[in-house]
């Protein structure tokens, strides 16, 4: 009887053991919102002007190719400062922050990400006026990323 | 190791927006998962990005681990004067590679 009780709370604090560091280790909806938060403080943040190209179907979660433009004429006077991407489900919600400015004539960046979960994929721009516009994504992953070491 | 692969056109002409593509090789070990004997392989990655024309700053990205293995980056410059575009990569481990490239305007 001991040793059944013994081994049924080894099994479950096992399986507490395993769950756990997953979970935690898990950006969330509210781990994003917050993300966003802190770039954009309490300006309000406006949907348009920002194209966030990615296919909405990827095979393999470890490079996942993504486009972000932002209507801007990327003059001195009106340009587009910072572009942000952000995710839900990787072990982070941060991808990446790309600064720019009037030299780039054109507020374009591409890049390769990680995606490890289905998930949404969120592009916020910053323009020279303060203001923040976003772009939202979704995607389904088959094989996520960061699962275990390829070699 | 710089293993690095730079595209852009080499002649421009005044005004002309370009594209600049960049690609170098590294692992962007991620820093969440584990080894083949069960460890957490440590974080090694490329924190930052930047790219100067003749000197001034144009481009600037900050990476986190969730950038791809071989980080691809590309992005648009206005070919004011003819120049060195010069790339630079940083990051964990004293990881420092810069590489650089001339645009002739016309």
């Amino acid at each position: 009887m001991t040793v059944l009780a013994t081994r049924r709370r080894f099994i479950a604090g096992a399986a507490v053991v395993t769950l756990l560091p997953l979970d935690a280790a898990r950006a969330t909806p509210e781990t994003l919102a917050a993300a966003i938060r802190a770039v954009t403080g309490d300006a309000p943040l406006r949907p348009g002007r920002v194209a966030l190209d990615i296919p909405p179907l990827v095979e393999n979660g470890n490079a996942v190719p993504l486009t972000v433009t932002v209507e801007s004429p990327m003059t001195a006077a009106d340009h587009v400062t910072a572009i942000h991407v952000f995710n839900e489900k990787n072990p982070q919600p941060h991808v990446f922050d790309a600064r720019l400015g009037p030299r780039n004539g054109r507020a374009l960046v591409r890049t390769r990400i990680k995606l490890a979960d289905t998930q949404k994929v969120v592009a916020v721009a910053e323009t020279s006026d303060g203001a923040f516009w976003s772009a939202g994504a979704d995607v389904i992953v088959t094989i996520a990323a960061c699962v275990e070491d390829p070699t | 190791m710089a293993n690095v692969l730079i595209n852009a056109p080499k002649t421009a002409r005044r005004g002309e927006t370009i594209e600049l593509k960049a690609l170098i090789l590294h692992p962007m070990e991620t820093g969440f998962r584990p080894g083949a004997n069960g460890t957490i392989i440590p974080r090694n990655i490329i924190q930052d990005f930047t790219a100067s024309w003749n000197g001034v700053e144009i481009f600037r990205m900050r990476m986190s681990p969730a950038i791809a293995a071989n980080p691809y980056v590309s992005f648009c410059a206005v070919a004011s004067e003819s120049g060195v575009v010069r790339l630079r990569w940083s990051g964990d481990n004293g990881f420092a590679v810069e590489e650089s490239v001339t645009v002739t305007v016309t």
